[in-house]
């Protein structure tokens, strides 16, 4: 671990305390993840705080976490932020698990980075989290009038409708989805040592 | 009196200036713009949950297809996140060529966003000079992977193959003369170093003659200077990056702060602009095309002494060569397993940002072990930019919304993913 990353994991942790409920550093990054209360507190000290400036949040993202190989249980749905601070040339990842996996409610950090706006709504139109507090939570990617969150695990990868052009009505029409899915390679996840015969 | 009202009227998703398939919800009092919203979508494929259904590898041509006007950039951040994942380390001259097409990239990226804001804006002359280079470089993607566009050049561990000894030739045609043939393929008469290194000879020239036909232009300066501003702080605030952030004066590149690759070792300048507007955007983008014409010089110099290894020689992550594979057993299970199964990635979240030509362009990728990523998601620049829209162009004449979407450089195969 590098001298840089190693002061930033101390000072997270002196600064906040036990808000972070655990931090990773792996691959010269930085995760912390806290308590969905303490979201939006955290994300604001994190911009704020002379010792850390994230002053740009990159990207934030949701993860669908129900198909994940080892894990059985735990909340479904999370939301990671990557921070950036120019100031500092440092990032981090900060990582909130939702806690209700049928209606996921997360603070919105519009008010902290205005630019993470789209994000959340992306967030939103994709696996169905909610950001109370956000200015303008409207789908974003999808279709006008779209139904269902498609980056959820258990929607499939063709959808449920699609759409074509119907010569008798004269207009485009919706109708259920006509092709097979099909899967060419299957997934797999190989047990530690796979293939390791002991010789050569 | 006369009855005022305020209109609302739609711009795109077939405005010619829209950059693809914006739509654009524009509320207006008289000429200026009260709000902006912006519809985006129209080009979603879905390539995040497409990747999450695919292996590892199978995934590269994804890339290409994100922001098709810089293929190899984003095809970098990918790999790069693999390797991370994996800790794979890539052999030095697969960096420098990785570095050279990076840069050949900037430079055909730039060509277009320079070359059609200006046609935007009311510059005809602009967009034939700058296509007239991005032909060339594109004949440089062709010969090195065959493709014009979308290369798929770059693999986990290194990129797909050598730099090819001898550049592909224009034929005798119903169209071209033989004297037009043999004035085409003058300097492709070599490798396609010898055809880089004389592009890097002539392009400054080029870019002299953009100039000329711009920087002191009346009719560009009024349409762009103080137009978009956008302070250092508010830059930040949005999200921005790249040149976006440098415009307005934010001194920020990914490879001077956080190098990747071999940037460390190279020399080149990044330049800052001072007043945030679309004019010193365009200065920033014109003076970028000449430092990455600096480093692919650089880059041309040192792969021209150092031959060796293009790819990992770790077979669990990159293929055996051919010749191997058909002497050798246990190169042909490598073989065989890699084309079947893929490779197997260690559980692990990455987050890799390379600075690509339109700002940081990121693969948050995450792993559960499996031959195939558990999450991808991809931080496009232009998504960040273009959710700035509203902002930047509140109380700006309608024909400014114009100005604005240029000096964003909006592709939508980045916006909508």
């Amino acid at each position: 671990m590098s001298e840089k990353l190693e002061r930033l994991s101390q000072l997270l942790a002196e600064k906040l305390g036990d808000r972070v409920k655990q931090t990773v550093v792996a691959h010269s990054e930085v995760t912390i993840v806290v308590a969905a209360a303490d979201y939006a507190a955290v994300a604001l000290q994190l911009r704020d705080d002379p010792a850390f400036r994230f002053e740009i949040a990159v990207d934030l993202t949701g993860i669908d976490y129900s198909a994940y190989s080892g894990r059985e249980d735990g909340p479904r749905f999370a939301v990671s932020v990557h921070l950036l601070s120019v100031s500092n040339n440092q990032r981090l990842r900060l990582r909130a698990f939702v806690e209700n996996d049928d209606f996921p409610v997360l603070d919105s950090l519009c008010e902290v980075w205005p630019g993470i706006n789209w994000f959340e709504r992306e967030a939103f139109d994709m696996f169905g989290i909610m950001f109370s507090g956000h200015p303008d939570l409207r789908r974003i990617l999808t279709d006008y009038g779209f139904v269902g969150y498609p980056f959820r695990k258990d929607f499939p990868i063709s959808g449920y409708v699609e759409m074509r052009y119907d010569q008798e009505q004269g207009r485009v029409v919706y109708q259920p989805v006509t092709i097979e899915p099909r899967e060419n390679t299957p997934r797999i996840v190989r047990d530690e040592n796979y293939g390791n015969v002991g010789h050569g | 009196m006369a009855e005022i009202r305020n209109y609302t009227i739609n711009f795109g998703p077939q405005h010619p200036s829209a950059h693809g398939v914006l739509r654009l919800v524009l509320e207006l009092d008289g000429e200026v713009v009260e709000r902006a919203d912006p519809h985006i979508g129209l080009l979603h494929r879905g390539t995040e949950k497409l990747a999450e259904t695919r292996t590892w590898v199978q995934s590269v041509p994804y890339m290409d297809r994100l922001d098709y006007v810089s293929m190899m950039c984003n095809e970098h951040a990918y790999c790069m996140s693999i390797e991370r994942l994996l800790g794979l380390e890539v052999p030095l001259r697969a960096q420098y060529i990785r570095v050279m097409f990076d840069e050949v990239t900037r430079i055909l990226n730039h060509l277009l966003a320079v070359g059609t804001h200006a046609l935007d804006i009311g510059a005809m002359t602009m967009v034939l000079y700058t296509f007239r280079e991005r032909e060339d470089l594109m004949d440089a993607y062709e010969a090195v992977s065959g493709a014009r566009m979308h290369a798929a050049y770059y693999r986990p561990g290194g990129v797909y193959r050598d730099l090819p000894d001898r550049m592909p030739q224009y034929e005798v045609s119903k169209w071209k003369t033989a004297k037009t043939v043999a004035e085409l393929n003058e300097n492709r008469q070599g490798s396609l170093l010898d055809f880089l290194e004389d592009f890097t000879r002539r392009f400054p020239k080029y870019v002299d003659e953009y100039e000329t036909l711009l920087t002191d232009n009346r009719i560009w300066k009024q349409r762009t200077v103080g137009i978009g501003v956008v302070s250092p702080e508010q830059a930040q605030a949005l999200g921005f990056s790249g040149v976006m952030l440098r415009g307005s004066g934010v001194e920020w590149d990914l490879r001077k702060k956080q190098p990747y690759e071999v940037y460390g070792q190279l020399d080149f300048d990044i330049p800052v602009g001072t007043a945030g507007d679309c004019y010193d955007r365009y200065l920033c983008r014109i003076e970028e095309m000449r430092q990455s014409n600096r480093i692919i010089k650089q880059c041309i110099d040192w792969l021209r002494r150092n031959p060796g290894p293009v790819i990992s020689d770790n077979h669990k992550v990159a293929p055996p060569s051919r010749e191997k594979m058909k002497s050798n057993m246990e190169e042909l299970i490598h073989h065989f397993k890699l084309f079947t199964e893929g490779m197997h990635v260690p559980p692990g979240e990455v987050y890799a940002a390379v600075e690509h030509p339109k700002g940081e362009f990121g693969v948050y990728a995450v792993s559960d072990g499996a031959n195939k990523p558990y999450r991808l998601k991809l931080r496009s620049p232009g998504f960040a930019h273009l959710s700035a829209m509203d902002e930047m162009s509140r109380g700006h004449m309608i024909a400014d919304v114009v100005a604005i979407i240029g000096t964003m450089d909006i592709v939508f195969g980045d916006v909508d993913r």
